[in-house]
């Protein structure tokens, strides 16, 4: 499968000059089998790059959102196959306690936060996740429920030919912790989603100063990041979900005192936007 | 081994947290966490006898009501929480081996997570 990272940023997009480089699009990474099946991981702002770079002749695309905060769904009203009825589009994500996601995407797809209503798009179906393992295309798909505010999965994206890619965009698996990673796999929240993975693309956006003055909000540090791939005994991880506060400069100088500290004994890659990867 | 399910993690963050002792239990009734404050109760520590199914620690306590009559299984707070899948709270007096009888208050209550699913169940110990 070919995985191209679309936006990195998290919680808000940043069309800052010194923020440029790693990119300032929220939430979106795009994968393509080797089949022509087209995932589109969260609906942030960088989907609609991804949208000009579809292939001309796609007529189903999956958008596979982990959760509706709108650093992750933010684009989605501006994601122009969702107005083409040629293409089908379907929709997975979680659904809460009390609403179904269709229920819960209207809210934001509905005036006045947007102009056209959700029913009124042509051809689109929705998925409420997590069901674990489930076929899409030519991927084995699995959804779990994840440590972050409100109902949140993360994916894991297995090509029957070989190649298992993670996204766990938002992510905090060492909430309330006393001390991360103690607890094996199964006991970590992500950790067996993550499992031996490719590639893992996971959020980082914090320091490890930052951290301890942001706990519980749903984030990882990087420090913790690079933990929680060594326990999962990832092939390569991508830091990403980036705080709308660090510069390119910043999230160099996070990206080496992390890896000092750590030294993680698998590829690290920092999310930057227009990256691509073959899993 | 299977991925805990994320409420089952956060309730055993939040009970390894706490002052008060604690199992949590999964859908079947297995021992899946017990706090430390519970190691006291237990006489054993959860490092050394991990996870417990429910035929094996449920033995492990003698349970008498107010009036010193004993409690069958099916009958106390957590094997109730689970099997009716709602909280109940009870004072009884309990033993652990050849330990002294104490007077406490437990409080089960069931885990139900998103799309309803029925996680599991939590008890608390009250000193009465």
């Amino acid at each position: 499968m070919d995985v191209t990272l679309w936006g990195t940023r998290g919680s808000l997009a940043t069309p800052d000059p010194e923020m440029a480089r790693y990119g300032g699009n929220t939430s979106c990474v795009g994968v393509i089998g080797r089949e022509g099946t087209v995932l589109v991981l969260d609906a942030g702002t960088g989907i609609r790059r991804l949208a000009a770079h579809l292939p001309k002749d796609v007529r189903r695309i999956d958008i596979l959102l982990t959760h509706l905060h709108m650093d992750h769904i933010q684009g989605l009203g501006f994601f122009v196959p969702l107005f083409r009825p040629d293409i089908e589009v379907h929709i997975w994500g979680p659904g809460s306690a009390t609403l179904h996601l269709q229920q819960r995407l209207m809210r934001y797809l509905s005036p006045p936060l947007f102009p056209v209503h959700l029913s009124e798009l042509p051809n689109i179906k929705f998925h409420q996740v997590p069901v674990g393992e489930c076929d899409i295309g030519e991927f084995s798909v699995c959804s779990a429920l994840v440590c972050h505010p409100g109902p949140t999965v993360g994916y894991r994206v297995t090509d029957p030919k070989g190649g298992v890619l993670v996204y766990l965009p938002d992510h905090e698996p060492a909430l309330a912790a006393l001390t991360f990673p103690a607890l094996p796999r199964e006991w970590t929240s992500g950790g067996t989603l993550a499992d031996g993975a490719d590639l893992l693309i996971h959020d980082s956006q914090y320091s490890a100063a930052e951290y301890p003055g942001h706990c519980g909000w749903g984030h990882s540090s990087l420090d913790h990041t690079l933990d929680f791939g060594s326990l999962c005994e990832v092939k390569e991880l991508v830091s990403f979900h980036h705080d709308p506060d660090h510069t390119d400069a910043e999230l160099d100088l996070m990206m080496d005192r992390a890896r000092d500290a750590r030294n993680p004994g698998f590829k690290v890659t920092p999310g930057t936007e227009g990256t691509s990867f073959r899993v | 081994m299977a991925q805990k399910p994320i409420e089952i993690i956060l309730m055993r963050q939040l009970a390894g947290s706490l002052a008060t002792p604690a199992f949590v239990v999964d859908e079947v009734g297995t021992l899946v966490y017990y706090n430390e404050p519970a190691e006291a109760i237990l006489d054993q520590r959860f490092e050394e006898t991990g996870e417990m199914r429910v035929d094996a620690w449920s033995k492990i306590f003698a349970v008498e009501d107010e009036f010193r009559m004993p409690i069958a299984q099916a009958d106390r707070p957590t094997m109730l929480a689970l099997s009716e899948r709602r909280p109940f709270s009870r004072t009884v007096w309990m033993r652990c081996g050849h330990r002294e009888w104490w007077h406490v208050n437990i409080t089960a209550f069931p885990l139900i997570g998103e799309g309803s699913q029925f996680l599991g169940a939590q008890m608390i110990f009250w000193e009465a």
